[in-house]
């Protein structure tokens, strides 16, 4: 089974629990997912999922041919084959073997075409020969890869839900922060500043001493300074599931989790004990 | 609001309390849990406050015990609340009657609007 499902951030909201109390809550658009590939030891050297989410409008040819589409030859492809046909015929017409060469030609070109159609399905060269795209999955708005644990089948194709996940779990939220922009050191790191009194001037929010004089000279790499803040992958750990629906692709979880609203977040079974 | 966050809260939105507005003289049939015994407890007093929104909307109500001014914020869809009736309405000329705080007394009545 699979142990974590992409997301889209709805909103938050507050429910009551049975006892009466008001509990914040986020609810998350999860799922449904689809499995795109299977990773495992033979092939990649460990085992991993990879699943695909939302959707996209002009997903690129790499892409679509991971996802299996069927993809028409592009100009350049077929005036480059044109091309090197042309070159092969020509070199053995020089050779002076014109009737012989024109039969080995069409001979490799009719085991071209059954090699074709040893490795891909008989329908999916059709389709390519008359140049449609198709028949693949997605294309996803995210690609990305979870872990899998017991041993369950799993297949390329498949359709992940927030079945998953039962009330009372608890999991981790991945997301990506809000971006701050340039910020200062009392924003991004919680320095207390300077005095607001005693006749300061400019030093309210200052970081203060950046290191030490002549001993080292140069300020340490790593020191706490200003600058570009959110925008980081946050997790965010232990939130317990209140409700969970896959019918509807609900899922809502006690506490806020990062991004903003309609942001992909990945929800995945809590990795470390509570 | 978005339709899954809307779709959420609908359920535990009550359908079963009267409408509210500042201004109204109100009972508050609260349910309090006193060690493992629950039991209800009125707060009668003027609605001072409204705030909030669907199922987030909350009502302050004030009233005097024993001369001191006393306030209850109390959220509207609340399992807490067992029921609400509303004994008077007044005439009122903004949403949040905050300056009856400083008011006692005969200055601190609002004039009723019958309906």
């Amino acid at each position: 089974m699979l142990t974590a499902i992409l997301g889209r951030k709805v909103g938050m909201t507050q429910i009551f629990t049975e006892s009466g109390n008001s509990i914040p809550v986020t609810v998350i658009e999860a799922g449904p997912c689809t499995v795109t590939q299977i990773k495992t030891v033979a092939t990649d050297g460990y085992e991993a999922v990879q699943i695909g989410f939302g959707t996209k409008k002009n997903a690129k040819r790499p892409e679509l041919g991971h996802l299996g589409h069927n993809l028409p030859q592009l100009e350049a492809q077929k005036k480059r084959r044109q091309e090197e046909r042309a070159k092969t015929r020509q070199a053995a017409r020089a050779r002076g073997e014109s009737g012989v060469a024109a039969e080995t030609d069409d001979a490799t070109e009719a085991g071209d075409g059954e090699a074709e159609q040893a490795t891909s399905t008989a329908r999916g060269t059709a389709e390519r020969r008359r140049g449609r795209t198709g028949g693949g999955l997605g294309p996803f708005q995210v690609l990305r890869e979870v872990e899998v644990k017991g041993d369950d089948e799993v297949t390329i194709g498949q359709v992940v839900d927030s079945e998953i996940f039962t009330v009372g779990d608890f999991v981790d939220v991945i997301g990506t922060s809000k971006g701050k922009g340039f910020q200062g050191v009392m924003k991004r790191h919680g320095f207390h500043g300077g005095q607001r009194t005693h006749g300061q001037s400019d030093r309210m929010r200052a970081p203060g001493s950046i290191g030490a004089g002549t001993t080292p000279g140069r300020v340490l790499k790593g020191t706490r300074m200003g600058g570009r803040m959110g925008n980081d992958q946050i997790t965010i750990k232990a939130l317990e599931v209140v409700q969970a629906d896959a019918e509807r692709n609900l899922l809502v979880i006690k506490g806020s989790i990062p991004g903003a609203n309609g942001g992909i977040v990945l929800i995945r079974k809590q990795k470390v004990g509570y | 609001m978005s339709t899954l966050v809307s779709a959420v809260e609908a359920a535990f939105v009550r359908q079963d309390l009267p409408t509210l507005e500042s201004g109204d003289t109100v009972r508050v049939h609260a349910k309090v849990v006193e060690g493992s015994k629950e039991r209800i407890q009125v707060f009668e007093g003027i609605v001072i406050a409204m705030r909030g929104a669907g199922l987030n909307k909350a009502f302050t109500v004030r009233r005097l015990a024993q001369n001191i001014g006393v306030e209850r914020t109390f959220l509207l869809n609340s399992p807490r609340i067992d029921k609400i009736e509303v004994m008077k309405h007044a005439v009122t000329h903004r949403k949040n009657l905050y300056f009856l705080r400083g008011l006692t007394g005969k200055a601190a009545r609002l004039k009723e609007r019958r309906r």
